[in-house]
């Protein structure tokens, strides 16, 4: 009798306690998302309201009110502005700011109707004038529909937040692009590799020099930098010797040049691949980012999509891996001779122009074109607006909050099934983590401060990847049935015979003496 | 233009291909698992997946085996016309590392911090994965190192595991031993289709000695596959029904079984290089940054 609970005891695996309602709970999680908005009223929309105070309203009707004659200063109006304002306020991460302004203005090309600039501000063009006697409310309730869209293009849509959700919600993909968009750029991850390779397969023809560092620093460095709230990211780079893209190029006399169309394309990048090595420390995910000179037998090489018109970057991308572009030297040297190798200076900024862009794409910041008759300025040398990087962060916050979600409750399921496997104190205390860090993840984000919803979010995601792939949760003891039965029942059935036959005749004294005393008490 | 473009990307939902190949036998006389094992490796590096995407397991090494007449080689054919060790190939896994355990700690990727890339499945919810396991199996088992053996249930688990995790987007698959069929009845995840070279009952025999080796150098199931391979380049559109049919009784001996109930697209409509080769989707570039504006200094926040 002492032994069974001893015999149950020490074969018992050890399990550490798990907040399982509490992950329950996850798994029915309702995120509601936050963004915060400001409408600033300027002059002319309405007499009283465009008096508010504040120097930046000041500065925007003083543009407004400058005289404006003379065409050529129209079309920079609105990057001046846009400048001017920002350089007085600074709107934390995950806020738009609109500037309303009449219909009448200047301020706005023609045909545009909302501009967005570089941060966190558009400038909206109000629709018809109003008559004086609205009030605020109504106002608001008539432009709700268009700031609405503003903040849409600039924050988070439906649709951004249904991709980003797509791990744990299997919903069918909105349309092809979506799906495409999904397809092609990186799932969130704590650090990524970058390397960038310089593919030379005719070194006798030409001694290629390229700045990667300066151009790494220059152009590469500030996207970077602005995105080091999502990531950590290292760069790498090599130059490669004879290596050939594997794909011959068509000889297109019409054009007195070599072609690459887009279906011998898909080619190009496996022969390559098997040169490119990878820093094998570390398991992030890797973007490669080749330029390839073409030998001087193939120059100059140009890229062809389907319709066979030549592309204007000379390059092209394949999803969640990197890019090629062809960069042709051949107008670098004249026809006269030329001593080989020439020497050849690489224009950095051309190639990093595509990388960049590139690069934008695998990271996810690129999205759906813009709205008819919005414009939207292009990112520059900083490499992200801050309104795109807000983007990205909503939809990696929801992405990793979802993740997290899946990964613990899948554990959690995963554990319950099988009795065998062994849970360490730390997988508890990382699971513990997990739900404490989603809890004040979706907190966050109910409350509009992305920043930190975006930081929890991603303490989340690594506490439960930590858990998950813990190397110590392998289940490897499986058992059927049968075979348990197999061993004890040789052990324990003779044992168990002598002791149920005196457990039987315990009992039936115990029977027989209360009877008795029964019976003497009758 | 739009919609050949989204058209090639819906053919398969996937962004690469990785290959998992384990051959579990060891001894001299296991000869020809490894062979089977590094000619499914060859086909599939021929076909484009690199090395930095395969993870070979071998449990023993042929090439350089005491008793190989023919060193640094390892044949498939009785004479001698392919060598599928080559001069370019790279094990994961050998010798005493192809245990159960490593393994399965390879599908899961429940691997210590210390281990190296080369030996780590580092693949994604878009990542299509090819799976071929061969050596001595029986009714749910497959034996590992002569010691120990992986039952039909671990390996399922593990592949629940894999989907949970979304660790894959679509799965092939193949095992060529003795009643290899047995291995996947236990499946349960979805977007798995599985191809074994016997049923429930049946031996898979080996194909064909070599006298001058002295062993047999391949076994049947894996022969006519390795044959059917060679036909197939990077471009090819053949479909997976042809690979259901490839070793029919008369040739294999055993009947070669196949499960696709899992599998969500229809099997006429997947290529072989969905799985076997790595065929890139591929976009244009179509925008650019335009660097040279000068860059504005950013206000000190």
């Amino acid at each position: 009798m002492v032994g069974v609970p001893l015999w149950w005891r020490t074969t018992e695996t050890y399990r550490a306690w798990l907040p399982v309602n509490q992950i329950n709970e996850l798994a029915e999680l309702q995120v509601c998302l936050c963004y915060r908005s400001m409408a600033h009223w300027t002059r002319y929309v309405h007499p009283v309201l465009g008096y508010q105070a504040g120097c930046h309203l000041r500065i925007l009707n003083e543009i407004l009110a400058r005289d404006h004659s003379g065409d050529d200063t129209l079309s920079v109006l609105h990057v001046e502005a846009d400048l001017s304002l920002h350089t007085l306020s600074a709107s934390p991460c995950g806020s738009v700011v609109v500037y309303v302004i009449p219909e009448t203005s200047v301020l706005l090309p023609q045909g545009v109707d909302v501009y967005i600039g570089h941060r966190r501000t558009a400038v909206l063009r109000m629709g018809a004038p109003m008559s004086v006697g609205k009030n605020h409310k109504q106002l608001l309730a008539h432009l709700e529909p268009r700031i609405t869209q503003v903040v849409q293009v600039m924050s988070f849509s439906h649709t951004d937040i249904t991709a980003a959700l797509s791990d744990r919600v299997r919903l069918s993909p909105g349309s092809k692009e979506s799906l495409a968009d999904s397809m092609r750029s990186f799932k969130s991850s704590p650090g990524y590799e970058i390397t960038f390779s310089l593919l030379n397969p005719d070194p006798k023809s030409h001694r290629l020099d390229w700045d990667i560092e300066g151009a790494v620093h220059s152009y590469i460095q500030p996207l970077l930098t602005k995105l080091a709230p999502l990531a950590n990211f290292s760069i790498d780079s090599q130059i490669l010797y004879y290596a050939m893209l594997g794909v011959n190029p068509r000889f297109d006399s019409s054009l007195e040049a070599y072609t690459l169309n887009a279906d011998s394309l898909a080619h190009v990048i496996n022969p390559v691949e098997a040169r490119l090595g990878s820093n094998a420390a570390s398991s992030n995910p890797v973007l490669n980012f080749l330029l390839y000179v073409p030998d001087a037998h193939h120059s100059p090489l140009y890229i062809h999509d389907h319709q066979k018109q030549p592309v204007a970057s000379n390059a092209f991308h394949s999803p969640r891996w990197g890019g090629i572009m062809v960069y042709n030297v051949n107008d670098l040297y004249g026809r006269g001779e030329t001593p080989l190798p020439v020497n050849i200076n690489i224009n950095m900024e051309k190639v990093m122009g595509v990388f960049l862009a590139q690069l934008r794409l695998m990271l996810g910041v690129q999205s759906s074109p813009a709205p008819p008759g919005f414009l939207v300025e292009p990112c520059g040398g900083a490499g992200l607006a801050d309104w795109e990087l807000d983007r990205l962060m909503w939809s990696r916050t929801v992405e990793n909050v979802a993740t997290a979600t899946t990964t613990i409750t899948s554990l959690a399921q995963l554990l319950d099934q099988i009795g065998n496997i062994v849970i360490n104190d730390n997988i508890a205390s990382q699971v513990s983590s997990t739900v404490t860090s989603l809890q004040l993840a979706v907190a966050e984000l109910e409350a509009g401060n992305l920043g930190f919803a975006l930081q929890y979010s991603k303490e989340a995601i690594l506490a439960s990847e930590r858990a998950f792939f813990d190397p110590s949760l392998l289940h490897l003891l499986y058992f059927p049935d049968d075979q348990k039965f197999a061993i004890y029942i040789p052990l324990f059935l003779p044992m168990c015979v002598p002791i149920l036959l005196s457990l039987i005749k315990i009992a039936s004294e115990a029977r027989q003496r209360r009877k008795l005393k029964q019976s003497k008490k009758d | 233009d739009l919609n050949d473009k989204a058209g090639q990307f819906f053919n398969s939902g996937h962004t690469n291909n990785w290959a998992v190949l384990v051959c579990t036998s060891r001894f001299w006389f296991n000869y020809r698992h490894v062979a089977n094992t590094l000619s499914v490796y060859r086909s599939v590096k021929r076909l484009g997946i690199p090395d930095s995407r395969i993870v070979l397991m071998l449990a023993d090494d042929m090439a350089c085996n005491h008793r190989n007449p023919k060193p640094a080689t390892v044949f498939s054919h009785k004479n001698m016309e392919l060598n599928v060790y080559g001069d370019d190939v790279e094990v994961d896994y050998r010798g005493y590392e192809v245990t159960v355990e490593n393994f399965l700690r390879v599908l899961t990727g429940r691997l210590p911090a210390s281990t190296p890339r080369s030996k780590r499945l580092l693949s994604d919810d878009r990542s299509n994965i090819l799976i071929y396991l061969t050596g001595h199996g029986g009714n749910g088992f497959l034996k590992f190192q002569d010691s120990e053996e992986i039952s039909n249930v671990e390996l399922a688990d593990a592949f629940e595991q894999m989907w949970q995790k979304r660790r894959y987007n679509e799965l092939l698959f193949i095992i060529d031993t003795c009643q290899g069929a047995s291995m996947y009845e236990r499946f349960y995840s979805p977007n798995l289709m599985a191809l074994a070279s016997s049923q429930v009952g049946e031996d898979s025999l080996s194909h064909q000695p070599d006298l001058a080796i002295g062993v047999h150098l391949m076994d049947r199931y894996t022969f006519y596959l390795l044959e059917f391979l060679e036909d197939i380049h990077p471009s090819s559109t053949t479909n997976m029904n042809q690979l259901f049919k490839v070793c029919p009784k008369s040739q294999c001996v055993s009947t070669p079984g196949h499960r696709t109930d899992l599998f969500l697209r229809d099997p006429g409509r997947v290529l072989i290089t969905d799985f076997f080769g790595s065929v890139r989707k591929v976009e244009i570039t179509m925008e650019t940054i335009n660097l040279s504006s000068p860059m504005e200094p950013l206000p000190e926040r």
